[in-house]
C-alpha cells in the first residue's frame, strides 16, 4: 500500500442550495471535485456529482437469493434425508412449511450481506479514522474538497472558480490518501 | 430525471376536462356490459354451463359438509353473486382512493399532494355501491348468504343448525344491515367532510382546513381500521357461513388495498400521459411503485399465513375452506386458485423489483393492470365457491357485470375530477411535492 500526501483545495460553503449549484458550475469549468462533505443529505448532490448509481441493490438480491437457496437447501436436506420426521402428517418434504423460514432467511441474509458491503465500499470499518478535510462539515458548513493532483488547472485558478461560484473559504489542505 | 433545482416554473392550475370522447368510452363499456349480462342470463336460463350432474353433487367436497340440503341452484344466483363480487370490490377501489388520501394527512405526508385529488374522486363511487349493495341484499340475500334462511335456527326443524345458532346474535338480517348502513355513513361522511375542506382550502388558503383535514383523516383511519375488517367479515366472510379465519379481515383489506393503489397509480399515469399533471414526475410514480410493490407483498403474507396455519393445524372444518377452492366442484377453482398467486405476488413482486421499473410507466401500467384483475380474481376466489360452488365459471355473464362496473366507475371518478382543479393549489405541501425527489 503506497501513502501518497497529496494536496487538497478546500473550498467551505455556508448554504445547501449554493454548493448544489456550485458542483455544476465546478465542473463544467474543468474542475475534478474530490468529494464533497455535507452535515446532513443533500437531494440530487449524488446527481451533480456525477456519480454512478449505486450497484448495492445487485448486491442485495444476490445475497436474499443466496439466503434463499441456503434456507431450501438445509430444511429438505434436514427434514428430507438427514433425519426425516413426521410432522402433522405432513410429506417429509413439504414446500409450505418451509416458507417462514425461507423468507426470514432471505430478509437476513439480503440485509446483512448489504449492510457489509456498504460498509466495506465505504471504508468504514471498526477502527477507522475518518478523513475530515474540515471539522465544520460535522456542523453547519458544506465543504468541497479538491485533489490538485487529479486536476490540471493551477491552484489559482480553482481558487479563483470556488469563489466565483459561491465559496466563502479556500483553504488547502495536505492529506495522507492510502492508495 | 433532472436535480430538483432544474425544474421549469409549471402552473399549479390544472383543470381535468372529462371530454365527450372518453365519456363515451366508459358509456360504451356499460352498454356492453349490459348486453353482455343479457347475452350470459339467456345463456344460463337456456341451460348451457349450468351443472346437470346431479349423481356427483353429493360427492362434491365442500357440499355435503355440513348436510345443509340447498336449495335448487337457479341461474340468476350467478347474477346476483357477480354483482356482489364487483359491488364489493369496487367499493374497495372507492373507500381505498379515502384512505390513501386520509393516510397522506395523518401523516403529514408532502410527496403525494399534487395527486391527493385523484384518489379523492374516488370517494364519489362509495354512494353508488351503497345503494346497489342494500338492494342487491335485501333481494338477494338468501341466494348469496346462507345464514339468513330462518329453518336454521327453528329447534323444531330438521334444518336446524347449533353453529350458526351461537353465531344468531352477530348474523342476522337487521344487524347486518344497520352495520352496512353505518360503514357505508362513515366512510361517505368522511368522505364528504375530507373533499369539503379540501375544496375550501383551494379558495381560502391557510392551514386552516389542512388542520381539520388531519382530524377527519385520523377519525376516518380509526373508523376504518374497524369497519374494514368487520365489513370483511360481514360481505364476504359470512357467504361461508360455518367457516371462520382471524386472519381475513386483514386479508381484505391488504386486497382491496393493492387494488386501489394500482388503480390510482393507473389513473395518474393516463392523466400524466394525456398532458395532465406536469408536476408529477417520476419519484411521485416511483413512490406510488414502491407502494404496490410493498402491499403485494403484505397482501402475500396475510394470504400466505392465513393459507399456511389452516393447512398445518388441518382442522377439517377450516380447511374445507381450501378444500372446496382447490379440489371441490370437479376442481373448477384450482386454476385460479394458483393463478391469484402467480398474477398478484410473483408477477409484481419480480417486474416491479429494479428502481427502473417504477420510474417507467411502461412498467407501471401493465403491473397496475395485473394486480386490478389479479385482485379481481382475489375476489373471485373468496366469493364464488360459496355462493354458486359448481355453477361457477367465467361467461359473458362475469364480463359483462365487470365491464359495467368499470365503465361506471370510470364514469363518476371521471365527471367528478372535472368538478375541481386538478391540483390542490393551496395545499401547504405542494411546494414540497413538486420538488420531491428520491
Amino acid at each position: 500500500m503506497n501513502h501518497n500526501e497529496n494536496k487538497f483545495l478546500v473550498g467551505v460553503f455556508d448554504d445547501e442550495d449554493v454548493v448544489l449549484n456550485a458542483v455544476s458550475k465546478i465542473r463544467h469549468g474543468g474542475v475534478r471535485i474530490h468529494e464533497v462533505y455535507t452535515p446532513f443529505p443533500i437531494h440530487g448532490l449524488d446527481e451533480e456529482l456525477g456519480y454512478k448509481r449505486s450497484r448495492l441493490p445487485r448486491a442485495a438480491f444476490v445475497f436474499g437469493i443466496t439466503g434463499t437457496t441456503l434456507a431450501l437447501t438445509m430444511q429438505i436436506w434436514m427434514l428430507g434425508y438427514d433425519w426425516p420426521m413426521i410432522i402433522g402428517g405432513k410429506n417429509f418434504v413439504s414446500l409450505p412449511s418451509f416458507v417462514p423460514v425461507t423468507f426470514e432467511l432471505t430478509v437476513l441474509l439480503a440485509a446483512l450481506g448489504m449492510v457489509g458491503t456498504f460498509l466495506t465500499v465505504s471504508n468504514l470499518y471498526p477502527g477507522k479514522r475518518p478523513l475530515l478535510f474540515d471539522s465544520r462539515s460535522t456542523d453547519d458548513k458544506f465543504i468541497m474538497a479538491v485533489d490538485l493532483s487529479k486536476n490540471s488547472l493551477s491552484q489559482d485558478e480553482i481558487t479563483a472558480i470556488l469563489r466565483n461560484s459561491g465559496a466563502i473559504e479556500v483553504n488547502t489542505k495536505i492529506v495522507e490518501i492510502e492508495s | 430525471m433532472a436535480g430538483h433545482h432544474h425544474h421549469t416554473p409549471v402552473s399549479v392550475d390544472e383543470q381535468y376536462v372529462f371530454l365527450t370522447k372518453t365519456r363515451n368510452r366508459a358509456l360504451l363499456a356499460i352498454g356492453a356490459g349490459v348486453l353482455l349480462i343479457i347475452l350470459g342470463a339467456i345463456l344460463l336460463a337456456a341451460g348451457v354451463g349450468v351443472h346437470h350432474d346431479a349423481a356427483d353433487q353429493g360427492q362434491a367436497i365442500g357440499e355435503n359438509a355440513y348436510a345443509v340440503p340447498e336449495h335448487a341452484f337457479h341461474w340468476t344466483t350467478r347474477l346476483w353473486a357477480n354483482i356482489w363480487l364487483n359491488n364489493v370490490y369496487f367499493t374497495g377501489l372507492a373507500v381505498i382512493g379515502v384512505f390513501f388520501v386520509a393516510i397522506q394527512y395523518a401523516a403529514q405526508a408532502g410527496w403525494s399532494s399534487v395527486l391527493l385529488r385523484i384518489p379523492q374522486a374516488f370517494g364519489y363511487f362509495l354512494p353508488v355501491t351503497a345503494v346497489i349493495m342494500l338492494v342487491v341484499f335485501l333481494i338477494a340475500n338468501h341466494d348469496l348468504f346462507h345464514w339468513t334462511h330462518h329453518e336454521l335456527y327453528d329447534k323444531n326443524s330438521p334444518q336446524y343448525d347449533e353453529i350458526l345458532a351461537g353465531k344468531h346474535g352477530f348474523l342476522n338480517v337487521p344487524f347486518f344491515l344497520i352495520r352496512m348502513v353505518i360503514y357505508f355513513a362513515l366512510w361517505i361522511g368522511c368522505f364528504f367532510a375530507l373533499r369539503r375542506q379540501s375544496l375550501r382550502e383551494d379558495l381560502e388558503g391557510g392551514l386552516g382546513n389542512y388542520n381539520r383535514s388531519m382530524t377527519t383523516s385520523v377519525v376516518f383511519l380509526i373508523f376504518f381500521a374497524i369497519t374494514s375488517v368487520t365489513a370483511a367479515w360481514d360481505w364476504v366472510m359470512s357467504i361461508d357461513s360455518h367457516w371462520f379465519s382471524t386472519m381475513f379481515g386483514w386479508y381484505m383489506f391488504a386486497s382491496w388495498f393493492v387494488a386501489g393503489l394500482a388503480a390510482i397509480t393507473l389513473v395518474v399515469i393516463n392523466l400524466k400521459q394525456a398532458g395532465y399533471l406536469k408536476m408529477v414526475n417520476a419519484n411521485h410514480l416511483h413512490d406510488l411503485g414502491k407502494f404496490m410493490f410493498a402491499f403485494s407483498i403484505f397482501w402475500t403474507y396475510v394470504w400466505f399465513a392465513q393459507f399456511m396455519l389452516i393447512w398445518y393445524a388441518n382442522i377439517s372444518e377450516e380447511t374445507i375452506y381450501f378444500e372446496e377452492r382447490l379440489n371441490g366442484y370437479g376442481g373448477i377453482y384450482r386454476p385460479v386458485f394458483f393463478l391469484n398467486i402467480i398474477i398478484n405476488f410473483a408477477f409484481p413482486f419480480l417486474v416491479l423489483m429494479t428502481r427502473d421499473a417504477k420510474r417507467h410507466m411502461i412498467f407501471l401500467k401493465i403491473v397496475c393492470c395485473a394486480i386490478i384483475g389479479g385482485h379481481w380474481l382475489d375476489f373471485y376466489m373468496m366469493i364464488m365457491p360459496g355462493t354458486v360452488g359448481e355453477n361457477g365459471g367465467f361467461g359473458p355473464l362475469e364480463f359483462g357485470v365487470v365491464a359495467l362496473y368499470a365503465g361506471a366507475f370510470a364514469l363518476v371518478v371521471g365527471t367528478f375530477l372535472a368538478k375541481a382543479p386538478l391540483v390542490p393549489r393551496n395545499h401547504p405541501m405542494l411546494e414540497e411535492s413538486m420538488h420531491h425527489n428520491i
